[in-house]
C-alpha cells in the first residue's frame, strides 16, 4: 500500500542551508534516535502515540531521522476524544499524508453511546474514559507491545521518576515503587505476552530544548501554537476557546475576541490559552524564555489534586 | 586504582571564563548525581539549585507552598517536595526512587539525578551513578563522614565517576566554623584518593539558605575563597568515549529497498570516516566503510555518541548484536570475563544460574560465579562464592556459551558495561562492569582471590624474585612443577 521511500539521495539536505545543531541538542537527538531504534529492534509490534502537540511533532521528526532512509516502521496512534481542536485534526492528516505514515485513529465507542462531554461529565471522567480507557482499548486492539510517548521528565513530579522503558502490566498498570532499574543506556526490553513497555525518547528534554529544536530543525507545528485573533471566554481563571458549535457560554459570561495562542494542545474545553502576540516561532521562543509559569499550568488535568498525574499514570494514562 | 585520564585532554574541555558568554550552552549537558545519607539535604540542595537557577516556575512554586503547608523560618517552601514526586515519598518524607531534574545556567545545562539515601535503596544510587559524570556527596557538617559516605563514594568510583564534589552541608548549624570544614574536607580527600579519585572539590554550604550553592556565601564564610557548587559544575568535564578504537554496536539493519543496506547504531567509541577498514565481530569479517548516512547529510566523519547509519563497501553478514569495530584496535572477544557487579533485586545473584546478559545491543546467556564481595564499611574485598545478596557489590566471573565482546569498563564505559536479566522474572537484576578478559589457563586456578600458578621450577624462582611479583605476593601461590608437567598443562589449553 505504501511506496517505499525514494532512492537515497545524498544531497537531499544541503548542510550549507542548515547549520549543525549545538552539542546539547545533538546529544539529546542522538539519545532519542538510539531509543527509537532499540525499541523498533527489540519489540514485535511497536506503535507511536501521536497527540499532535509540539512534543509529538518533535517525536515524529526524530522517528523519521532514526529510520532514514527507510520510512517510519510502525504506525502512529491518535486517541481522538472528539473534543480536539479542528486545527489539530487537519494538521494530523496533513502530516500523515506528507510523511507517508500509517495513521491509526481510535475513539472510545462509549463516547458516542454515552455522549460523554467534559462539560456535563467533568474533566476527570472525560479524561478517564476518552483518554485513559480509550488508550488501553486501542493498545489491546492493536496488540502493541511497545508504545512510544513524548512525555518529558521535566513536565511533572511523578514523570521525573519515570524510566525511559516504562514497564506496564497486561492491564496497563504502572507500579512506580517497583520500576526496573535502568543503568547506562542498556534498556531491558524483555517482557511476557500481554505485558508492554511505554518508551519515552524525550525523557531528558526540557520545554526549552523542545522549542529550540523545533526552531533549529524547522519542524512544522499546528497553527494553534501561534497567536491569532480567536474567540474565547474566561472561565475559572482559564481562557477557553469559544468557536466550537458545542461551546455554550455560562450565564453572565462574555465571549471575547483577542490575540491568543496555546502552550500545550489537548481537548479544547480543558486547554487554556494565553494572551499573546507571538505569531512566529521566534516570537514564541522569545516569550518562553521570559515565561515564569510552567507549560502545564493551562491544563485542568494537573490541577485536580497533587499526585493526580501519578494516579492517572498508575491507571494507564500516558 | 588507575592513572587519571590526561589532564591536558580534560583542560581543553573547560570553557575559559572569559569566553563564557560566547559559549552559551555550547557544550553537552553535564550529568551529575547527588548522594549522601538520609536527611543530609540532597533534595533540599537540588531544590535550591532549581530555585536559584530559576528552573522553578511560579505555578510550581505556588503548588509547592500549598503542599508544604508550613514554611520554614526563611519563608521558603520545602524544596524537597519539588523532587519527591511519588505519593509514597511525600507520605513518608523520603526519597525512594531516582528523580531526574534539569536546570541550566548561562554556560551549561545539567541533568541531575537525586538518589535515595537509605541503604536499602543502594541499587537506585547505582542506577543514578551509571550515567553520571560527577558525584556530589553530601555530608551533614555536624556529623562528618559516615559509613554511608564511604559506601556512596565507593559505588560512585566503581561506576566510573572520576570527579567528586564534597558538599559539607548544614554549615549554618556549626556556626560556619572553618576548622570543621577543614577536618571533614581532609578526611574526604583521603577517602577519595584511596578510591583513585583525584578531582575533588570540597565546599562548605547551606543548601537551605543557599550559601555557596548558586550564590556565594562570603557574608557568613569570609575565609572561604573556593568556588560555589555551580561554578564547580560549570567547569567539570563530560566524559567522552572518543579515544580508543571505533565501536558500533549494531541496533538494526536498514533495508528500505534492494539497493540500500545500512547498519544503524550509536557510535560507542572512537571515530570513523569513509574508507576506514572495519571488522565485524564476532564473525571477524572485514570490510571498508563506504558511507556514513544521517537524515541531514552524508557525513565525512562520525564520533562517539553519534547515531548513524553505516554503509559498507561489500556484502557481509551483519545483524543486530554484532559490533563493527576498527580493524586495528579491536575489543576483547572470548567466553570468559572478570567483572564487578551490583546486585539490584531481593533474590540477589545466584552462582551457576543462567542469566541473560545485555551489553550494547547484544543479548546472550551467561553464568555468573561470585568470587568476592566488597565490604563497604572497610572498602576491602572479602572472598565470597555464594549468592550475592541485594545491594552487594561483587567481583564475579562470567562464562558464556557464545562469544562475548567487551572493552574493559575503565577503557570504555559504553562497551564495558552490562546488565543481567533474570530469565524467570525478566527483571533487571544486576548492573556490571567488565574488568578484563579471563584467560582460563589450565595452570591457573582461582582459590578465593589467590591465583595458583603451576610453573617449571626455574621459571617459578625467577618470577618470585621479580619486583612486580613481590608487590602482589598475596594474590598468587606459585607451585613448582617439572617442565614436562607444565608443558602438559599448556597442551590442555590449546
Ligand atoms: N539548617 C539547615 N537545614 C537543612 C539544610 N539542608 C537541608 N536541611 C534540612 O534537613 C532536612 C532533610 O533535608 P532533605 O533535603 O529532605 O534531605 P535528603 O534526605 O538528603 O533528601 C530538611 O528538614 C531540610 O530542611 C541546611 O543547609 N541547613
Ligand atoms: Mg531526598
Amino acid at each position: 500500500m505504501h511506496s517505499h521511500s525514494s532512492e537515497f539521495d545524498p544531497h537531499r539536505n544541503d548542510p550549507a542551508v542548515k547549520p549543525p545543531l549545538d552539542p546539547h541538542l545533538k546529544a539529546l537527538e542522538n539519545e532519542a534516535i538510539h531509543i527509537f531504534r532499540e525499541v523498533a529492534a527489540e519489540f514485535e509490534n511497536p506503535v507511536m502515540l501521536y497527540s499532535i502537540g509540539k512534543d509529538s511533532s518533535v517525536l515524529l521528526h526524530l522517528a523519521r531521522k532514526a529510520f532514514f532512509p527507510g520510512r517510519v516502521p510502525f504506525p502512529l496512534l491518535h486517541i481522538d476524544t472528539g473534543w480536539k481542536f479542528p486545527e489539530m485534526i487537519a494538521f494530523r492528516d496533513e502530516m500523515a499524508e506528507k510523511f507517508d505514515l500509517d495513521l491509526v485513529v481510535y475513539t472510545n465507542p462509549r463516547g458516542d453511546s454515552e455522549k460523554i462531554s467534559p462539560f456535563t461529565h467533568g474533566s476527570a471522567y472525560h479524561t478517564d474514559v476518552m483518554k485513559t480507557e480509550a488508550l488501553r482499548q486501542a493498545l489491546d486492539a492493536g496488540k502493541y507491545d511497545a508504545a512510544f510517548g513524548g512525555a518529558r521528565r521535566d513536565e511533572e513530579a511523578s514523570r521525573a521518576k519515570e524510566r525511559i522503558y516504562s514497564f506496564r502490566t497486561p492491564d496497563h498498570k504502572w507500579d512506580p515503587r517497583n520500576q526496573r532499574p535502568e543503568l547506562w543506556n542498556l534498556y531491558n526490553g524483555m517482557i511476557r505476552r500481554g505485558e508492554s513497555v511505554r518508551a519515552f525518547p524525550l525523557s531528558n528534554w526540557t520545554e526549552v530544548d523542545i522549542w529550540r529544536y523545533i526552531q533549529a530543525e524547522n519542524i512544522p507545528l499546528p497553527p494553534l501554537y501561534y497567536a491569532k485573533t480567536r474567540k474565547f471566554v474566561e472561565r475559572d481563571g482559564m481562557l477557553m476557546w469559544a468557536e466550537d458549535p458545542r461551546f455554550e457560554p455560562l450565564p453572565g459570561e462574555q465571549v471575547q475576541e483577542g490575540m491568543l495562542r496555546f502552550r500545550t494542545l489537548g481537548c479544547w474545553p480543558l486547554t487554556g490559552g494565553i494572551r499573546s502576540t507571538a505569531a512566529t516561532l521566534d516570537e514564541v521562543i522569545a516569550e518562553l524564555e521570559i515565561a515564569t509559569v510552567s507549560e502545564r499550568q493551562g491544563r485542568a488535568i494537573d490541577r485536580d489534586q497533587a499526585g493526580s498525574m501519578e494516579k492517572k499514570k498508575r491507571e494507564g494514562y500516558f | 586504582m588507575t592513572a587519571p585520564s590526561s589532564i591536558a585532554a580534560q583542560a581543553s574541555n573547560v570553557v575559559p571564563i572569559t569566553d563564557a558568554a560566547k559559549a552559551v550552552r555550547d557544550t553537552r549537558p553535564l550529568r551529575l548525581i547527588t548522594c549522601g545519607s538520609v536527611d543530609d539535604g540532597k533534595s533540599t540542595l537540588i531544590g535550591r539549585l532549581l530555585w536559584d537557577t530559576k528552573a522553578v516556575k511560579e505555578d510550581q512554586a505556588a503548588a509547592l507552598s500549598r503542599d508544604s503547608g508550613k514554611q520554614n523560618d526563611l519563608g521558603l517552601p520545602d524544596f524537597a517536595l519539588l523532587l519527591d514526586g511519588l505519593q509514597a515519598e511525600r507520605e513518608q518524607g523520603i526519597t525512594i526512587d531516582v528523580a531526574y531534574r534539569y536546570f541550566a545556567t548561562d554556560r551549561r545545562s545539567f541533568i541531575v539525578a537525586d538518589t535515595p539515601g537509605h541503604e536499602q535503596y543502594t541499587r537506585n544510587m547505582a542506577t543514578g551513578a551509571s550515567t553520571a559524570d560527577l558525584a556530589v556527596l553530601l555530608v551533614d557538617a555536624r556529623s562528618g563522614l559516615l559509613e554511608q559516605t564511604r559506601r556512596h563514594a565507593t559505588i560512585a568510583s566503581l561506576m566510573g565517576i572520576k570527579q567528586f564534589v564534597l558538599a559539607v552541608n548544614k554549615f549554618d548549624l556549626v556556626a560556619y566554623d572553618k576548622a570543621v570544614f577543614e577536618r571533614i574536607a581532609h578526611d574526604f580527600k583521603e577517602l577519595a584518593l584511596s578510591l583513585g579519585v583525584r578531582q575533588v572539590t570540597a565546599i562548605p554550604m547551606s543548601a537551605l539558605k543557599g550559601e555557596n550553592v548558586v550564590y556565594e556565601g562570603r557574608a557568613t564564610m569570609p575565609w572561604y575563597d573556593g568556588p560555589t557548587l555551580v561554578e564547580t559544575l560549570e567547569l567539570a568535564t563530560t566524559r567522552t568515549a572518543a579515544a580508543g578504537g571505533f565501536r558500533l554496536p549494531v541496533q538494526r539493519v536498514s533495508r528500505p529497498g534492494e539497493s540500500f543496506r545500512g547498519y544503524q547504531g550509536t557510535v560507542a567509541g572512537g571515530s570513523i570516516k569513509p574508507g576506514d577498514s572495519v571488522a565485524i565481530l564476532p564473525s571477524g569479517m572485514v570490510a571498508n566503510v563506504k558511507q556514513i548516512v544521517t537524515f541531514d547529510l552524508v557525513r565525512n566523519a562520525a564520533v562517539a555518541g553519534d547515531a548513524i547509519t553505516l554503509v559498507l563497501d561489500r556484502q557481509v553478514d551483519v545483524s543486530r548484536g554484532d559490533m563493527i569495530v576498527s580493524l586495528d584496535a579491536q575489543p576483547m572477544t572470548g567466553l570468559a570475563f572478570d567483572a564487578q557487579l551490583v546486585a539490584l533485586q531481593p533474590g540477589g545473584i545466584e552462582p551457576g544460574k543462567r542469566y541473560w546478559l545485555k551489553a550494547g545491543t547484544r543479548r546472550q546467556r551467561v553464568q555468573v560465579s561470585p568470587l568476592s564481595q566488597l565490604e563497604l564499611a572497610s572498602g576491602k574485598w572479602k572472598s565470597h562464592s555464594d549468592t550475592l545478596p541485594m545491594n552487594a557489590i561483587g567481583k564475579v566471573r562470567l562464562s558464556f556459551d557464545e562469544t562475548a565482546i567487551f572493552d574493559a569498563y575503565e577503557q570504555n564505559r559504553n562497551t564495558g558495561a552490562f546488565i543481567l536479566i533474570d530469565p524467570d522474572t525478566l527483571n533487571t537484576v544486576a548492573g556490571g562492569m567488565i574488568s578484563a578478559k579471563r584467560s582460563d589457563l589450565g595452570g591457573i586456578h582461582r582459590d578465593g582471590q589467590r591465583v595458583l600458578l603451576s610453573l617449571p621450577a626455574d621459571l617459578a624462582d625467577e618470577l618470585m624474585a621479580s619486583e612486580a611479583f613481590a608487590a602482589r605476593r598475596d594474590e598468587a601461590d606459585v607451585r613448582r612443577v617439572s617442565a614436562a608437567r607444565a608443558a602438559e598443562l599448556l597442551g590442555e589449553i590449546d
